[in-house]
């Protein structure tokens, strides 16, 4: 064996395990690694910012001031929202990408793999830098993750960390994009033209091109805030000719195609499972791979949606709502598709289908919200209250959070070669499904009568529903420990029931994947694969 | 030895640590730096020393194993891609200030005057400003400075940039005809002239903030137009250097007439930068 080992560094094409210790997570290149890493990652981050979130609610139990002083407050909610979108839900469907999409091409690995393994660490070093900012004089970014000036530029030390915090994630984001859409267009199997490719692949293409295109606009953003800070320009600034609400289109025509970024993986993920689970091809393949499409075009002429309070002139108000309203009719499609997919099916419902089910139903109402608050003269009533709250929480949490269960328990016996525990897998859906629509429900009535987003105290008459949506937090919160328990368990070897290779009845017709053993050798598809498989389309 | 048809998977990367690490240590001190901390430009300093052993260790270690062959066509592809897309972000993100620069000359600078719905803020807030671009804003921020014309230095800038992009084409003919010597002849004179771009520039910046008391404080016009002209300026610098490097390679051998794909992202770089330049002569410059 020595000998083999010596020869390692010479022989760097010989076909291998991977590298012994610590330091293979450091320097590896493999796309599963990489895909294993990104998944921890932003499963810590899901539990950091999730602890966060607990903050908020604590403090929101009840009117009047009790644990934690405004600023903090604001600290938080600002954090909050940062980790979750860029440290927990991004990374997390990255994650994915990396391990899944070379599978399910039947390409040996990712195209660029030490990019990959760059894309990684910039995404760490990102995070790090932002978490920095919770112990700085002044305190952590309290302005809410949209960093609007001037309310921005009182940050006290924390604001160029901030800053190049999201050039990072930025740079990060880019080149995991690049990878991806070069690993799509050039590692696919022969057999694997554009339209047998499983809809996790297709919205990840089209993801990839938000990514690219939309993270270099928020760089900009954020890098004229630095400059308004520390170099005396007038970009945010009246008095010099610039203006504040510039930065405001800015931001969301990155923040915009931004939230489809979360949620384009998840109906990728959503139309992968449901098939396997009603034992039906997908309802409408190409429709779905052209809503996608349409989805992602509306994203980027749609962002003035989040402003039809700054004072836009007329016409401008009536395009961006009826343009926002378009977005419906994409989302309709898809809906009607996972629906009909469902529709006489011979249907199972273990936990992967359990929360996707619930994703159906419950993005659904965030759906419906949004349309509500596309329409300009009613958002004038809705807009920066804890309705908006609700909406966007319909269509993170029980939508790309629940997904993203959904894909962990999905996934999990093909990557560790174990079965999952399916009695806790059931009881974490259950009790995430109830607690979460006590936590968010409840929000819209609040919202509706008034009660401002981002505030630490309130009047009392908010006092009973922001009670109940903290109870429904609580116990939301201390269900994840559950999934945290079946994802360490499955890896220590689970019920003892070792998966098969196609782990769920008949998914080898539906995905590459479940053509390789559970768990799959450290390199897969070296050489392509012959056939592919269909019944998904 | 790798064999021509499988696709080449490199299976441990020190370099992207590397280079990660002397990126966060540069930013943290410029960071510090901007906060007033005395050690942060040293921090700043050494991150980018970091920074720079990588990307000279990485591109040696890329340009090795290119040289000997070990990618293959569909390798090749997905540089390509990673480099197109790559410039693709890069239009974004210039985008962004040429939007900006939009945005403030024909709504927000329009609205501080009066027009639309800027009515009340003319009336109330700033009633004797006049919206006329080049401005630096009702308050004056900045005080009183010149615009910075188009026919001068940067008229000559353009036949520059413009110049380098033939030699440039010219050095690439070379390649493809097997002839060293109009390659490297090429190579020097685009980065010649990139730098003579460079050059051009910076006496154009001490001229605006030792003559014209234009500087990136002179409000809006001042923000875009230095903002603008100095993400161009760095652009230029990086696309001199990566070409230098190319040339480099060249005047030591490397690059077949189907087998360059540095020479080819260096080229797609420089244009790239020269579109732009075209851009702001117009946008920035001319109008
Ligand atoms: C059915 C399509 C959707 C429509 C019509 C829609 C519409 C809207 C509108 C009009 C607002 C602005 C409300 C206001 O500030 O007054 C908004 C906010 C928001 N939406 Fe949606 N939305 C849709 C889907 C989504 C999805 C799929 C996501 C995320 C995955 C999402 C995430 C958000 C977020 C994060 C905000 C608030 C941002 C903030 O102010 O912090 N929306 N939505
Ligand atoms: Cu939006």
């Amino acid at each position: 064996m020595s000998a083999v080992v010596a020869e390692h560094e010479h022989d760097e094409h010989h076909d291998h395990g991977p590298q012994k210790g610590l330091l293979r997570w450091v320097i590896t290149t493999n796309h599963k690694d990489i895909g294993t890493l990104y998944l921890v990652f932003s499963l810590a981050m899901f539990f950091i910012g999730g602890a966060m979130a607990m903050i908020i609610r604590a403090e929101l139990f009840e009117p009047g001031m009790q644990f934690v002083d405004p600023q903090f407050f604001n600290s938080m909610t600002t954090m909050h929202a940062l980790v979750m979108v860029f440290g927990a839900v991004m990374p997390a469907f990255v994650g994915l990408a990396n391990w899944m999409i070379p599978m399910m091409i039947g390409a040996p690995d990712m195209a660029l793999p030490r990019m990959n393994n760059m894309s990684f660490w910039m995404l760490v070093a990102g995070v790090l830098l932002l978490a920095s900012t919770l112990f700085m004089e002044g305190g952590a970014p309290a302005s809410g993750w949209t960093l609007y000036p001037p309310l921005v530029l009182q940050t006290g030390a924390a604001l160029p960390f901030a800053i190049f915090s999201v050039h990072l994630l930025g740079i990060s984001s880019i080149m995991g994009a690049i990878n991806i859409i070069a690993t799509i267009f050039n590692m696919r199997a022969p057999a694997m033209t554009l339209m047998k490719m499983p809809l996790f692949v297709w919205t990840w293409l089209i993801t990839a091109f938000l990514l690219i295109a939309i993270m270099p606009v928020f760089a900009g953003a954020v890098t004229m805030l630095l400059t308004d800070r520390f170099f005396d320009t007038s970009f945010f600034d009246a008095a010099g000719g610039g203006d504040p609400v510039l930065y405001q289109h800015i931001f969301w025509f990155f923040g915009h195609p931004e939230v489809y970024v979360m949620i384009l993986p998840t109906f990728g993920v959503a139309s992968t499972i449901i098939p396997v689970f009603a034992r039906k091809p997908l309802f409408g393949y190409s429709s779905m791979v052209y809503a996608t499409a349409s989805i992602a075009f509306l994203s980027f002429i749609v962002w003035a949606h989040h402003m039809f309070t700054v004072g836009m002139p007329v016409a401008g108000e009536l395009y961006f709502m009826y343009a926002t309203m378009l977005i419906a009719i994409p989302t309709g499609v898809k809906v009607f598709n996972w629906t009909a997919t469902m529709w006489k099916g011979s249907m199972t419902f273990e936990t992967p289908m359990l929360f996707s089910i619930a994703f159906v139903v419950l993005f659904t109402i965030g759906g419906f919200t949004g349309l509500m608050m596309s329409i300009a003269p009613s958002d004038f009533q809705y807009h920066d209250t804890y309705f908006i709250v609700a909406h966007f929480h319909y269509t993170l949490v029980p939508a790309s959070v629940f997904i993203l269960m959904a894909a962990g328990y999905y996934w999990l016996p093909k990557w560790t070669g174990n079965m999952y525990n399916e009695r806790i897998g059931k009881l974490h859906f259950w009790l995430s499904a109830v607690s979460v629509n006590i936590l968010f429900f409840p929000q819209h009535f609040l919202g509706l009568a008034g009660m401002p987003r981002r505030i630490p105290d309130y009047a009392v008459q908010f006092a009973d529903w922001n009670m109940i949506s903290s109870i429904g937090g609580f116990i939301f919160g201390i269900s994840q420990l559950l999934f945290l328990y079946i994802v360490i368990d499955t890896i220590k070897g689970g019920t003892g029931e070792k998966a098969t290779d196609e782990v769920w009845e008949d998914a080898h017709k539906h995905g590459l994947e479940w053509t390789l053993p559970s768990p799959p050798p450290y390199h897969t598809f070296t050489t392509p694969p012959a056939t592919v498989p269909t019944e998904h389309i | 030895m790798s064999t021509n048809n499988a696709y080449y998977v490199p299976h441990k990367a020190t370099w992207p640590v590397v280079g990660t690490a002397g990126l966060v240590i540069m930013l943290a001190g410029f960071a510090n730096h901007l906060n007033g901390s005395p050690m942060g430009s040293a921090w700043m300093i050494l991150g980018l020393v970091v920074f720079i052993i990588m990307l000279t260790g990485w591109f040696t270690l890329q340009a090795g194993e290119s040289e000997s062959g070990m990618y293959n066509t569909q390798v090749g592809i997905s540089y390509r891609m990673g480099m197109m897309w790559f410039i693709f972000s890069e239009i974004m993100f210039f985008g962004v200030f040429f939007g900006t620069l939009w945005y403030t000359r024909n709504l927000s600078v329009p609205w501080l005057g009066g027009e639309g719905i800027g009515q009340a803020t003319k009336e109330l807030l700033w009633p004797s400003f006049d919206a006329v671009w080049p401005t630096n804003g009702p308050a004056n921020v900045g005080g009183e400075f010149e615009p910075m014309g188009a026919w001068g230095l940067p008229f000559l800038n353009t036949l520059i940039l413009l110049t380098s992009g033939v030699t440039c084409t010219w050095a690439h003919h070379g390649l493809l005809a097997k002839k060293r010597d109009q390659l490297i002849k090429g190579l020097v004179a685009t980065v010649a002239l990139g730098f003579l771009f460079v050059a051009c520039q910076a006496y154009e910046y001490h001229e605006a903030y030792s003559e014209m008391g234009l500087t990136l404080g002179s409000g809006i016009y001042g923000s875009t137009f230095f903002m603008l002209t100095g993400f161009h300026g760095f652009h230029v610098c990086v696309g001199a250097i990566i070409l230098s490097v190319v040339l480099f390679r060249s005047w030591r051998g490397h690059f077949k007439p189907e087998n360059h794909f540095a020479f080819e992202a260096a080229a797609w770089y420089w244009h790239f930068v020269d579109v732009v330049w075209l851009g702001l002569f117009v946008f920035v410059y001319l109008m």
